[in-house]
């Protein structure tokens, strides 16, 4: 357990109104979809989205407003159980069909990056996190599953040199 | 040595027959074999056995584990015993050289930028329906295409994903062409539904109830 949480983010503009048939499909499986990331291995929050617009966000990135525009974030124990749930559970058939519910992303629609175990990301945090991969690409505060970065090592876990005794001493024991 | 050659080496490896069928058993087993149950599944001296598998395992196709296979711990328990199973690397070679991996990630690069999923699995699934359409166990089918199907009761599990490298890479959009492809091959008698198997495959087949 390294104290570190993944946090991630993806994003996506809905190619029509949230109430049209268009996406009644997606729409009615969002509940189900839901309930299987809380109850998958290694989750352990989500934004929930309550249809408001955060203004604070929304001052900074416009887009947080549209009502189509729709931003799905959560936090992990790790990058490895959030692939489970992505790509090896029941939330393939649904990402499947992607392209029949949402717009042709015009730039980075997806983030992740290290978060202290307990830490809640605001819709502004994980906004910040999508414009820094538009903006400097990939790095260790936010990256995707094709340019991982490793958890960061928390002091007390952080291997420390040890003396001469002391080593003889282990070996001894 | 190259990393060519170092596949090479590996890969000529089995050109011996009894190591290929060591080989297979390993790669295809749901869980690690002990040595013992290596000998046994291929009728031959367990001494033989380890003396091939060692030969494996040197050259990266399997991979070993230690574990105690009675449950019991501590003093009087025993040695651990050795476990093989297939290891993740992957060997390829090709002579003349062909680099159909580089063309597929490629593709994969522009259908992914294109948005073109649902064509994708269009086609995955009629060329799994055509497989299917040939008549030809389901089971076999699967072998055949690399999947290494094991029974677990009712259920097909498929050990090995054979599009690992691109679907690492390109996971929504090659993953979702890879489950396309087992709903064409799985046909009505059969209901592909998605059940990761550790190591192996995210889709696992079992008898459609309604018949």
């Amino acid at each position: 357990m390294t104290g570190f949480h993944l946090a991630q983010v993806n994003v996506g503009r809905l190619v029509a109104p949230r109430d049209s048939p268009r996406v009644a499909d997606f729409v009615g499986q969002l509940d189900e979809l839901n309930a299987l990331a809380d109850r998958s291995p290694g989750f352990v929050w989500r934004l929930v989205d309550d249809g408001t617009v955060d203004a604070e966000a929304a001052a900074v990135h416009p887009r947080v407003a549209d009502e189509r525009f729709l931003i799905n974030a959560s936090v992990w124990e790790s990058a490895e159980a959030l692939w489970e749930y992505t790509y090896r559970s029941d939330h393939l058939r649904v990402l499947s069909r992607r392209r029949e519910w949402f717009e042709r992303p015009d730039g980075p629609h997806q983030a992740m990056w290290w978060v202290p175990a307990g830490h809640r990301p605001s819709v502004t945090e994980v906004m910040d996190r999508l414009a820094r991969i538009r903006d400097h690409g990939p790095g260790p505060d936010a990256f995707t599953f094709r340019d991982r970065h490793p958890a960061p090592v928390p002091p007390r876990l952080r291997p420390r040199p040890r003396s001469r005794t002391e080593r003889v001493r282990r070996l001894v024991r | 040595m190259t990393a060519e050659d170092d596949s090479y080496a590996a890969l000529g490896l089995l050109g011996d027959p009894v190591r290929r069928r060591l080989y297979r058993l390993v790669a295809a087993a749901p869980e690690e074999m002990g040595r013992d149950a290596v000998a046994e599944a291929a009728g031959i001296s367990r001494s033989l056995a380890a003396f091939h598998l060692e030969k494996l395992v040197e050259a990266g196709l399997l991979a070993v584990s230690f574990r105690r296979l009675t449950g019991r711990t501590g003093p009087g328990a025993g040695r651990p015993a050795k476990l093989y199973r297939r290891a993740d690397g992957e060997f390829a070679v090709s002579v003349p050289p062909r680099s159909y991996d580089a063309a597929g990630r490629l593709l994969a690069e522009t259908v992914e930028r294109a948005g073109l999923d649902l064509e994708l699995q269009a086609a995955a699934r009629a060329a799994g329906a055509a497989g299917a359409g040939t008549g030809a166990d389901l089971e076999e089918e699967l072998r055949a295409r690399g999947y290494a199907p094991f029974r677990d009761g009712e259920v097909l599990r498929l050990r090995n994903c054979p599009f690992h490298a691109l679907a690492q890479e390109f996971p929504g959009l090659v993953c979702g062409m890879n489950l396309a492809l087992l709903d064409g091959l799985a046909g009505e008698e059969w209901t592909a539904a998605m059940e990761a198997c550790a190591g192996g495959c995210c889709v696992a087949l079992s008898k459609t109830k309604d018949r």
